[in-house]
């Protein structure tokens, strides 16, 4: 027998190009035709008017709702608030401070997050702890020559980090201590920490935060009195901590019992075993759980409005009772909305990217 | 003595090594049982000497403020009214009653927003997987736009920017007997004439019947192998037999239709906007989390089951029914859970627009009325702590279940 | 046969040790010694005790009766003592365990360097001298997980030795490799015994056994049912159930 090689012949042409795709992915079979005209057909039917009234009909510069004039969305009224939106009611001519805090903070996470850096570990350790006392300083004041500027000043986007932030650093070393408690052989240790854990997780935010500013003043002797906003930090660090407990008790949990072991036949003490073995190899798959109860937090602040402080949504609502521009509420929520979506939105990727590194690495590279 | 370990690495002799000497009775401190019993007493020590300087602080201050501590309040007469309650509750009503109130209109709203969410979110998770590109990014548009946006922002959305912002109930949309106003949602309430007792007893035969029918014809597929179409039945019972005993008992249901009387409506039923409001968000914020959940679940199910159901000649319907959705709700049901206790404990945010939940009831107007803090908030906080204790014995139960039957 | 090495000093010496897990009883009323130099194999049938047998000796399992004495240190309740122990006694897993966020020759040091408080330059010195004698020193700055399985066990004795142990214990150390790896792990081993490191080796690897071992030790349902020198253990084996084993285990 004979044969003849045959030529390599493209795939038909209802198989590729914009047809091929058109019809592979919008429109095989009549159910999926049907779905794509009904979806397709809502979408432009609210997409496109939205469109036309955020970005098109919208008036962008004035500086009274007299300059709002074309029907759209009225982005007079937002860049009219910038700065109370960004500072609350931080002092104008302080304004840089706060502009210094928020530049290392981004500067340091941009190293860390990029892959190439080095001296991650170091970088991360004085966030963690130097960051803290560095920004307090600046916010604050009253030392090294810069005026004090009082807590209750601090509000919108300012205040939000201020809360996320320090929720989620002190809530760290808590967590740890916890969840090694929750791990603990000695019972009393044990069960102290699982009532801990519990108690705050089965709560919702707002009682603790209840808490914090109407029962905590009780807990100290007469005359002893808390700052509001050290108050909510007490609360959201506690409630917090809870859930860090958590995450930080998975990563540990997904630590195989062989490291445990040939860190004990090696002599390693308890500590040295936690710090040197099972903590570093934990860490690392801890990051996205931590980033994730993160993000859960960095929305969660949004509720300190309801104990009086001025977070960027309450600014936004304070905004909106405004007389001289009632009636743009809807401008204020979408840019609050946008605010908290773009961190929300990047810290979320960022948490999915290294959920899949560490899923298809194999693991074992440093 | 350690520069001739790196000669060798080891030697057979030992005898250049510093040995602990053997010792009988371990020192205290170095006997583990003992470390361990000392640093618990410890920590209980600790622990009590702050638990009593709180109480102790706390009962002088409350001594100051001329508060008397305990329950005895509860009992006490209100004198506020609640824009919304399920049960009778008047001003001369006591503040037991607003606890009673509150939790109730808690249970509502978590039991409106979990059946909402549950079906929003099923049908955008499975969606998200649709091999139609448009719907599958559709799906994956909303879930990314609304959970990423904190919840509080969403009900202030719903509340103030939508709802408030509708016409005055004297312009009311009116459509089908209904009204939507400034003041929330009016539709007629139906009433129950003479005969309505029929159709639900009519109602209730139908279940049973249809369960006996489940039962005959499982038991004639073990005998026979023929199918019966049980769902269709069912579906037809429970909708056909009461529908045709209503339309021959000649329709025993009224309608009490809302007028407008002066600047509001009268009769029928209000729903008020805080309820709608917090409805929406919970449901449309919660509903995102579910359709992720639900995407994780089916993703479970390895893609080897669907084709060994194939290749064993299963319909695409029937291999969903039979392989993967089983399979899909052992991995789904625990997150979900834990998404209801989300979608619970969430609501209480219904005190930021008004809605008379118990936070807002309770922990709002009790507490600042009484100012028995330390009472009112830790009533608060053990309905949510029982709600989560209950839900993970649940889930403790059900996982143990799961466990079980996959041995 | 093998030409021992064993001195008079007792180097392991468990009387009469008893373990229970819960209501099981793993450990019946074990009496072994172990001289300086001498090099024991430990076989028999899965779950039968060995295991945990040689675990219990550097305290990863608590026994519940009985003495564990390792020169001269007795094991109790005193951490001084299980940490001196510890630092006496080496060990290799079936699943070599080795730290997966530290490089090889990091996983070498560590030890000497926190629990034996060496000098960094010192401790790398010897760590370098012992891959090279397992024959990895190439490998020294890779991760464990670049590495094969057959190296990686070799990493392990390393990292082990590092700590200049007095006995080193081994459990089925050669049960998780292919074939071809499992001949370079018992080069080392076998290499180690001719230097006269004390050694208890649980492992099926008869023929290591018959070259190496002083004795082999047979276990099942949680005793020593046969204890004797190879040649008379291989060739003579009294007990019934070790015959049984012995036919099952040679088969192949
Ligand atoms: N942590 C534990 N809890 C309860 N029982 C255990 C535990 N570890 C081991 N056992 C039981 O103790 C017995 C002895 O286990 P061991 O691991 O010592 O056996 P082995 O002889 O090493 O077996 P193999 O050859 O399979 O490794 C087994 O029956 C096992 O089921
Ligand atoms: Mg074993």
């Amino acid at each position: 027998m004979k044969y003849e090689l045959q030529p390599t012949l493209p795939p038909p042409a209802n198989m590729i190009g914009v047809i091929g795709w058109l019809r592979k992915n919008l429109f095989n079979g009549p159910v999926n035709s049907i779905a794509t005209i009904v979806v397709g057909y809502f979408l432009i039917s609210f997409l496109v008017p939205t469109i036309q009234w955020i970005f098109i009909d919208a008036d962008w510069v004035g500086d009274s709702r007299d300059a709002c004039t074309s029907g759209g969305a009225c982005w007079v009224f937002i860049a009219n608030r910038l700065d109370q939106f960004l500072y609350g009611f931080y002092p104008e001519a302080e304004h840089w401070r706060v502009q210094i805090a928020f530049i290392i903070l981004i500067g340091s996470i941009i190293w860390l997050v990029l892959p190439k850096t080095p001296k991650k570990g170091i970088v991360a350790a004085l966030l963690l702890v130097a960051y803290p006392v560095v920004a307090f300083i600046l916010l604050y004041g009253n030392s090294f020559g810069l005026p004090q500027v009082e807590t209750h000043l601090w509000g919108g986007l300012t205040l939000t980090l201020v809360l996320a932030v320090v929720g989620i650093v002190a809530s760290l070393p808590l967590g740890i201590v916890l969840a090694l408690g929750r791990q603990s052989e000695m019972p009393i240790v044990r069960s102290v920490c699982v009532t801990f854990i519990e108690i705050w997780r089965g709560v919702p935010l707002i009682t603790v935060l209840f808490m914090a500013s109407v029962m905590l003043p009780l807990f100290f002797p007469e005359g002893m009195s808390f700052d509001k906003l050290l108050r909510a930090l007490i609360g959201i660090t506690l409630f917090q901590s809870a859930y860090m407990a958590e995450v930080i008790r998975g990563g540990l949990q997904a630590i195989p019992k062989g490291q445990y072991e040939a860190a004990d036949a090696l002599g390693l003490g308890y500590w040295q075993k936690m710090i040197l073995i099972i903590m570093p190899q934990a860490l690392k798959l801890m990051i996205p759980g931590i980033v994730n109860t993160f993000i859960a937090l960095f929305k969660d602040t949004s509720l300190v409005l309801i104990i009086g402080l001025f977070d960027v949504l309450a600014i936004g609502q304070a905004a909106n009772q405004d007389p001289k521009w009632i009636g743009y509420s809807t401008e204020s929520y979408l840019f609050v909305a946008l605010l908290f979506w773009v961190f929300c939105f990047s810290m979320s990727r960022y948490s999915q990217h290294l959920e899949k590194a560490l899923n298809t690495g194999h693991g074992n590279r440093a | 003595m350690s520069s001739d370990m790196s000669s060798s690495g080891h030697k057979p002799d030992g005898s250049a090594k510093e040995k602990a000497p053997p010792v009988s009775q371990p020192k205290f401190w170095n006997d583990p049982k003992k470390r361990s019993l000392l640093f618990q007493v410890l920590l209980l020590s600790v622990l009590g000497f702050v638990f009593y300087t709180i109480i102790d602080n706390t009962l002088t201050n409350l001594e100051q403020r001329g508060i008397t501590t305990g329950f005895d309040f509860l009992t006490r007469e209100a004198g506020f009214g609640i824009a919304m309650s399920l049960i009778d509750y008047t001003e001369a009503s006591s503040y037991g009653m607003t606890f009673i109130v509150g939790l109730l209109n808690t249970i509502l709203i978590a039991v409106m927003g979990i059946i909402a969410a549950t079906i929003l979110g099923f049908i955008l998770g499975v969606a998200r997987l649709s091999d139609n590109w448009l719907v599958a990014k559709f799906s994956a548009l909303y879930i990314e736009i609304f959970r990423n946006i904190p919840l509080l922002l969403q009900i202030f959305f719903w509340y103030y920017a939508v709802l408030r912002t509708l016409p005055q109930p004297r312009q009311s949309i009116e459509f089908l007997g209904s009204f939507i106003n400034n003041r929330g949602f009016i539709f007629p309430a139906p009433v129950p004439e003479e005969g309505f007792g029929l159709v639900t007893v009519g109602f209730f035969a139908a279940i049973a019947a249809s369960w006996l029918i489940a039962r005959w014809a499982k038991k004639r597929q073990e005998l026979t192998g023929q199918q019966f179409p049980v769902a269709l039945t069912t579906i037809g019972l429970v909708i056909g037999v009461p529908l045709v005993l209503f339309l021959f008992s000649g329709m025993p249901l009224g309608l009490d239709h809302p007028e407008l009387k002066g600047f509001n409506f009268k009769g029928g039923i209000t729903v008020i906007p805080e309820l709608i409001a917090l409805w929406l968000a919970l449901s449309i914020y919660t509903a995102a989390f579910i359709a992720e959940t639900v995407r994780a679940g089916i993703l479970a199910v390895s893609h080897g089951q669907t084709e060994a159901a194939t290749a064993l000649g299963m319909s695409k319907a029937k291999t969903l029914r039979l392989i993967v959705i089983p399979q899909a709700l052992r991995v789904v049901i625990p997150p979900l859970t834990s998404q209801y206790l989300n979608l619970t404990k969430n609501s209480s945010l219904a005190t930021a627009i008004g809605y008379p939940d118990l936070v807002n009831v309770f922990a709002g107007t009790t507490l600042n009325q009484t100012g028995q803090a330390i009472e009112v908030i830790s009533m608060t906080m053990a309905v949510y702590l029982a709600l989560s204790l209950m839900t993970s014995f649940f889930m403790n139960w059900y996982n143990a279940r799961i466990q079980l039957s996959e041995r | 046969m093998s030409h021992s090495q064993a001195t008079d000093k007792m180097m392991v010496e468990l009387r009469n040790l008893n373990k229970w897990y819960g209501e099981f009883h793993v450990l019946k009323n074990i009496n072994l010694e172990v001289k300086q130099g001498e090099k024991i194999v430990i076989c028999g049938p899965s779950g039968s005790g060995k295991s945990t047998m040689i675990r219990c000796i550097n305290h990863l399992e608590e026994h519940q009766k009985g003495d564990i004495i390792v020169n001269d240190i007795p094991l109790n309740e005193d951490i001084k003592n299980i940490e001196a122990i510890r630092k006496e006694v080496g060990m290799v897993f079936q699943h070599f365990n080795l730290f997966p966020h530290l490089t090889v020759l990091e996983n070498c040091v560590l030890a000497p360097i926190w629990v034996k408080k060496m000098p960094r330059k010192e401790a790398e010195a010897q760590a370098m001298e012992l891959l090279e004698r397992v024959k990895i020193p190439d490998q020294a700055l890779k991760y464990p997980g670049q590495l094969s399985g057959g190296q990686q066990q070799r990493v392990a004795i390393a990292r082990s030795l590092c700590m200049n142990p007095d006995v080193m214990l081994f459990d089925e150390p050669t049960s998780a490799l292919d074939p071809e790896m499992i001949k370079e792990v018992l080069d080392v081993m076998i290499e180690l015994a001719t230097e006269g490191m004390t050694m208890l080796c649980v492992t099926h690897e008869m023929g290591f056994a018959k070259t190496v071992a002083d004795r082999v030790i047979f276990m099942d349902g949680g005793q020593i049912v046969e204890e004797n020198e190879p040649h008379e253990f291989f060739n003579n084996p009294q007990h019934e159930r070790t015959q049984l084993f012995l036919s099952q285990i040679l088969q192949h």
